[in-house]
């Protein structure tokens, strides 16, 4: 049907450009980073330029020639073939004395700088082992799987996704992450019913990677308001998403700090009044304070010339000078700080309006936060009959906030859960699981909000939030 | 009211889930003059429910009362009238991160089935995607489709009452992401083939037995699809619980400073901790899931 529609305008989307973020591939490791051109970039103990990638596809294939330049990979068809058709039929005369191998690890050395490729440094592998022949067919094709990890350096350069980076960082940094696994973000963000258009809240300390999931997820509709601690919001991980520029129009945020402010409805967002700008100078305030206006364009363009230049002569007028280009230069910064500081109110304002109605449709929490506090502050936010879902590396602290949420009633469909998670190796004959497995990937609370949360008394709440069922009752009974 | 998009307040024609109480909810269509049996009594639609928020107590003819709740694709799936066996969100939360499905995404998928997953895809790939779902029952394929209108999700997805082994998706070129749960899904590897783009995409294939993924792999290898990965996830409920443990009494300390005044008896013979217990049984296998991508061709 639509098969062969503009193929070619298409394609502009799939090439990769300098500036774009990206993510190198190699077996299963992963790095996220942004194209650089001229740029030494170090990816598994290896140096390398991503020069050559500019203008090629995404999801290229790329082997690391000499000097870390990147040339398409071309995959031999026949790779490895032509040496099964010897094969032993089991290992009775295999000994492992460690002398099959003929080639030494000099030998090895030497045929990497004569520039021999993976390929074929695995054939000499294969030639100068005397137990290959040997080795049942099933045994010499792990042996060619095992080497072809570690000689060939083919690199795959790959559009980010939240599949990808969630990989990424379980793998690579899981600490950064709070050990969170890329399944359970995948629960997360089902349970949490995260969709376009909605407005979520989000409160994370996972280096902005569930942010940029549900980022991805919302696909630039609606908004998501990242509740922060501390001074100021960290998500560097969501600049490894690479997403538009509008997709950064939805993302609000607001510092947790302000929240008791917030609900006690005494938080001024309102536009700052001289009195503010007078704590920052009081000797040239009250002046100042009139004429903003009028001396913004003024006060800018002073600003670039006469900063670092310094006066050398020191007639009257030249003191003149300096003194006005001080009074400028003072005025200008001053005027930097003020646009600063009304940016961050717009900000926080803009924050605040969404909030204020206690209308969010979602919330996400995954912190090294103590869950239980961060959860009871911010549920307050939530509509009546939306999700929530709230993510901790350990199970205690969730079984603090499942009772305390059952405590207080205007909660239902608790759930206290984990995933497990088991990949498998699937081949002709030799299907089973993987040998190692995940131990754990952190563990969810995940409940619906409804109205009674608005008005709940804290006194007797808990009855009062199951529906009487006789046959409940007892069960409810035993639970709490 | 839509399974994509929130409302503050009920109003006729929407779906509500009612929540009878744990693990138990049904879904309600409201009609004005309706009226629905509870085992807590009647809810009578235009006075109970049209014009109420989402999330509030409704207080039913007995005395008793339930919540009514939004719906959401993953309430849906605890409650929906099964006609066949379907996918649950734990699995579903997978295939969604897997397949990279977000809005805007073209999607495939066969069968129908009860539509569970269906509904998780349309939330996730709303406003701009769209998802052609192929199934060969034609009343399953005819309920589906209401249903999706009754959801408010219909301009977003194409139900096409076909066998997807022979005939395919009846679509070329335009897929981002196949999903496969039929009973030979080796046979439709290169249907999936032929719908997705041509800059490439994802796949995945759910499968309870063994020997379904080993062929189906087969044929996705041959096929040309690469980074092929079967996985198995399973959800584990922790229930909370307080238990009281008991302390054992070894008898007065007869230590060297124990001569003169006795030990008082001891007050506690347990304490109350709180804790989790596993379910004394749980879904151990749904299916396995093979994941794969197809390269650009």
């Amino acid at each position: 049907m639509a098969a062969a529609e503009g193929t070619e305008e298409d394609d502009a989307a799939y090439i990769i450009k300098e500036g774009d973020c990206v993510v190198l591939k190699r077996g299963d490791i992963f790095k996220a980073l942004k194209v650089q051109l001229n740029k030494k970039v170090m990816f598994e103990k290896q140096w390398l330029f991503l020069d050559k990638a500019v203008g090629q596809l995404y999801s290229t294939a790329f082997e690391v020639v000499s000097g870390g330049h990147l040339e398409p990979h071309k995959a031999k068809t026949t790779e490895g073939s032509a040496d099964t058709a010897e094969a032993g039929a089991d290992n009775r005369n295999i000994v492992d004395d460690g002398k099959s191998q003929k080639l030494t690890r000099d030998d090895i050395e030497t045929l990497k700088e004569q520039g021999l490729k993976g390929q074929d440094i695995i054939q000499q592998l294969i030639d100068n082992s005397s137990t290959f022949r040997d080795k049942t067919e099933f045994s010499q094709q792990k042996y060619i799987k095992k080497k072809k990890k570690k000689y060939e350096s083919t690199i795959t350069v790959l559009k980010p996704s939240c599949r990808i980076l969630a990989m990424m960082y379980h793998g690579r940094e899981p600490a950064k992450v709070c050990h969170l696994r890329h399944d359970t973000l995948a629960q997360m963000l089902t349970l949490g019913n995260i969709h376009a258009g909605s407005k979520v809240l989000v409160f994370e300390t996972c280096s902005g990677l569930v942010l940029g999931a549900v980022m991805e997820r919302m696909g630039g509709y609606g908004s998501v308001v990242q509740m922060y601690p501390g001074g100021e919001a960290v998500r560097a991980g969501v600049e490894s998403f690479g997403f538009p520029p509008h997709f950064h129009d939805t993302l609000h945020e607001f510092p947790i700090c302000h929240v008791n402010a917030l609900l006690a409805g005494t938080l001024n967002t309102a536009p700052a009044k001289e009195p503010e700008a007078d704590a920052n100078d009081p000797s040239k305030a009250g002046e100042e304070a009139g004429q903003t206006d009028e001396d913004m364009g003024g006060g800018g363009g002073g600003g670039g010339e006469g900063g670092p230049e310094e006066p050398k002569m020191e007639t009257s007028t030249a003191a003149q000078d300096k003194q006005r280009e001080w009074d400028k230069l003072k005025e200008n910064r001053l005027q930097e700080k003020k646009v600063k500081m009304e940016e961050k109110r717009k900000k926080l304002a803009s924050a605040a309006a969404l909030l204020e109605g206690k209308n969010a449709d979602g919330l996400i929490i995954a912190s090294r936060f103590h869950p239980s506090l961060v959860l009871l502050g911010l549920i307050k936010f939530l509509a009546p009959s939306r999700p929530f879902v709230v993510y901790s590396q350990y199970i205690e602290p969730l079984i603090e906030c499942y009772t305390k949420l059952k405590d207080q009633g205007g909660t239902v469909n608790l759930q206290l859960t984990d995933s497990w998670l088991r990949h498998y190796q699937v081949l002709p004959n030799r299907t089973h699981p993987v040998l190692q497995m995940s131990g754990g990937g952190g563990y969810l609370l995940t409940g619906t909000t409804t109205v009674n949360m608005r008005n709940f008394k804290a006194a007797g709440a808990q009855q009062a939030d199951e529906p009487p069922a006789p046959k409940k009752l007892k069960l409810s009974g035993s639970e709490g | 009211m839509s399974f994509v998009e929130y409302s503050e307040r009920i109003r006729e024609g929407d779906v509500v889930i009612i929540y009878l109480g744990h693990e138990s909810m049904m879904p309600v269509k409201v009609q004005a003059g309706g009226k629905t049996q509870t085992r807590y009594g009647a809810i009578r639609h235009s006075t109970d429910l049209i014009g109420q928020s989402f999330g509030s107590k409704v207080t039913c003819s007995k005395g008793g009362w339930v919540l009514v709740l939004h719906p959401t694709p993953e309430l849906w799936t605890v409650s929906l009238p099964h006609r066949t066996q379907i996918l649950y969100t734990t699995d579903i939360a997978t295939i969604t991160m897997m397949l990279e499905l977000k809005p805007g995404s073209v999607v495939c998928e066969s069968g129908t089935g009860s539509g569970s997953l269906s509904h998780a895809i349309l939330r996730t790939i709303a406003p701009t995607g769209h998802l052609h779902t192929v199934e060969f029952h034609q009343q399953r394929a005819e309920k589906v489709e209401q249903e999706f209108q009754e959801h408010r999700v219909d301009h977003l997805v194409t139900v096409r009452n076909q066998d997807v082994c022979r005939e395919g998706f009846g679509v070329a070129g335009v897929a981002d992401a196949v999903f496969l749960d039929i009973p030979s899904p080796w046979e439709a590897v290169g249907h999936a083939h032929t719908a997705m783009k041509r800059h490439g995409g994802r796949l995945c294939s759910f499968s309870p037995c063994i020997e379904q993924v080993q062929r189906t792999c087969e044929a996705l290898t041959e096929r040309g699809f690469h980074d092929l990965s079967t996985l198995e996830v399973a959800l584990r409920v922790h229930g909370v619980r307080s238990v009281g443990l008991s302390l054992p009494d070894f008898g007065p300390d007869a230590g060297p400073d124990a001569g003169e005044t006795p030990a008082p008896a001891p007050v506690h013979t347990s304490v109350a901790i709180k804790t989790t217990i596993p379910p004394r049984e749980m879904t151990g296998h749904t299916g396995y899931l093979t994941f794969a991508t197809k390269p650009r061709t």
